[in-house]
Parts: structure tokens; sequence; C-alpha cells
């Protein structure tokens, strides 16, 4: 335990205590660096649980700002908050529960001339992201620079989330799950449809157990399925996803080898 | 046969509301077209021109994705289970 101070080992004693996380564990979470693309929705949840697991190193990229409409569910952020970027805000709250993580802050929107960039030095991507072009452009950069992601959707009251990760050989991508985006103006997005803000807090939550068993390495990461929740009926189901060996990124004969922007289409 | 198809939140609004829609086939292309049926308005938002599923919709038949079993020629049968799950974008 040499490698705690007195108050690590006291923060972090419940884990320490899990023979699956134990000293060993908590150490990894420490050393770690985890990138949340999105403050927002899922953002919150996942970078708040990551905060308090003791991620060494949290990444926050988000180019918007705190609005009154986000309060709802963006827990990050609060009333004072309104009008300040949401990088910010989101890397105050984080700072302010636990002094042991570094939050580094990204004022950008990912692009095709950023994204490589700004994922190096993490360990794990996690997307919260709230638009289909970022969603692709996380996957393939991912893909290419051999990070796992872990992926979360939500909608009204239903939610998505996987975990993708290219060391695993049976991983799909997200381009195997969804091959094109939708066309646009096909698919309304949140704020024309509205979101159950809780169910952001289920599904970021989620993806925050999937990124912290990634870093300890333990457990069944949810590589190969999707598992979808329907707050209204609070049910839980896993459909397959397998790798297509068609995929243009990940299939047996690739055809993309580098990041593409796609058009502002729909979703956002 | 007679297939309990789940419907996603975001294409409710092309079927009155519901959630669950009873059709009526013996694969998903029938299946579906059962539900353009009922539901004319529902077609478009599944289909694409040349009659295959959108992209960006899957549909599992008992949780697999048709489109690693026969497509939309996947055959069915009483009680199965049908979904439709579109790709979903907010954070």
């Amino acid at each position: 335990m040499g490698d705690f101070t007195e108050d690590q080992i006291y923060r972090y004693a419940r884990h320490i205590i899990l023979p699956e996380v134990g000293g060993t564990g908590q150490r990894k979470l420490l050393d770690a660096g985890v990138l949340v693309v999105g403050a927002g929705g899922l953002g919150s949840p996942v970078a708040l649980y990551l905060a308090a697991a003791g991620i060494g190193r949290i990444g926050l990229v988000d180019h918007d700002e705190v609005d009154l409409t986000n309060l709802q569910r963006q827990i990050l952020h609060a009333t004072a908050d309104v009008g300040r970027p949401k990088i910010d805000s989101g890397a105050e709250t984080i700072r302010a529960m636990n002094p042991d993580v570094d939050v580094v802050t990204f004022d950008e929107r990912l692009d095709s001339s950023n994204a490589l960039a700004t994922l190096q030095g993490f360990d794990v991507v996690v997307d919260g992201s709230d638009n289909f072009p970022t969603r692709y452009l996380l996957n393939d950069a991912c893909y290419l620079a051999s990070k796992p992601l872990v992926t979360g959707a939500i909608f009204r009251f239903e939610g998505q989330v996987t975990t993708f990760d290219r060391s695993r050989a049976e991983s799909p991508c997200y381009r195997c799950l969804f091959p094109t985006p939708p066309a646009p103006g096909t698919v309304p997005n949140c704020e024309q449809a509205g979101v159950f803000g809780a169910l952001a807090g289920t599904i970021g939550t989620i993806q925050a157990t999937e990124v912290i068993k990634l870093v300890c390495g333990i457990g069944t990461p949810l590589v190969g399925f999707l598992l979808l929740y329907d707050a209204l009926e609070i049910r839980f189901n896993r459909v397959r996803v397998k790798r297509d060996e068609a995929c243009p990124l990940c299939g047996t004969s690739p055809e993309i080898s580098e990041l593409i922007d796609y058009e502002e289409f729909c979703g956002r | 046969m007679t297939v309990v198809v789940k419907i996603p939140t975001v294409l409710r609004k092309h079927t009155d509301g519901n959630a669950t829609i009873e059709a009526h086939g013996t694969n998903v292309k029938e299946l579906i077209h059962d539900i353009v049926r009922q539901y004319p308005d529902f077609k478009d938002r599944v289909l694409s021109d040349d009659g295959q599923l959108h992209r960006f919709i899957n549909v599992y038949a008992n949780d697999e994705d048709v489109r690693y079993l026969e497509g939309v020629d996947t055959k069915v049968t009483d009680g199965d289970t049908v979904a439709i799950l579109p790709a979903v974008a907010g954070g």
C-alpha cells in the first residue's frame, strides 16, 4: 500500500477491499487516462463516477456552453454555470469531487483534423456525444489508434450502450452495428423529441462501469453485445453485435484508412 | 404466423404510438409489409427504395441481427420476438 497516501487509502477503501479491485486495481485507476467526449447528459455521470473512482487523468471534450435546458440531466453543471463553457464547469465539478484527478479540457468539436491528437495519451475513450458525425469519427479514430471505446446513446426513454475494443479479436465496431449514418432529416434529435433526464444517469453509469472494468481488467465487457434499456418499462435487453467481415473499417478488406468528416446532417 | 414486433420510441409516431404491433408473415419482409399495410407511413422509415432495410435500422429476430441471418428473408415463427432498432445519437 506504499503507493497510496493516507487520504487515498481512506478515499478508495471500499474499492481496495474488493478482491477484484484491490490495491492493484486502484493503482491502475489512478494511473489511467480516460477521454470523455461530450460533457452533457452521458458525459456528466461518466465523468463523475470516473472522478469518484480515482481515474488519474480525465479528458473532457466539449465546445458548448451550459444552457438552462441542459440542467434537467447534465449533472456536471449547476444553475450558476448557465452560460459558461461546459468544459470549465465540468472540470470544476470534477476537481471539487476528487483532487486526485488531473482534468484536461479540450474546447473543441472533434473533426478529422484534431481527433487522433486528442485521443493521444488516453487509455480508454467514452462516447457521450450528441450527433452522428462525432460518433462515426470517434469510432474510426479509436479503431485506427487501437483505443477501447465505450459508447452510449439516449433518445426519449431508450438507451443503447456497448464497448468496442480492437484488441479483442471478436470485437465489432460502430460501423458493423450501423453501417451508414441516417439520411438528413430522418432522425429527430433530443431537442426536438425530448429525453428523460434520469435515463442519462442509467446509461452513463453503465458506461463508467465498463471503463472501470476495462482499466482494472475485471469482469466481461459488453464487447459483441448491445445493451438496450427501456426506462418506461424498466427493461434491459442484450442483442448480439457481430464483427462484419465486409465492414469498411474493421473488415477483411478495409476501405477506410483515414478519418472522414461527415456533414452536420441529422441527430443534431 | 403472428409475431409481436417491438417498435422503438423514435418510430412510434408512425404507428399511432403503439410500442408493439402484431404482424403476420413467415419472414421479416412479410412482417414489415404487414406493418406497412397497417401504417403506410412506416415504410420509408425502415425500407430503402430497393426494398432492403435502411443501413441505420437493425432488425433483431430473437436478439440476433437479421443481417447476419438471412436479412429480410429471415424466417419467423409463432412466438418469435422481433425488434426494430434504429441508430440514435443523443447524449
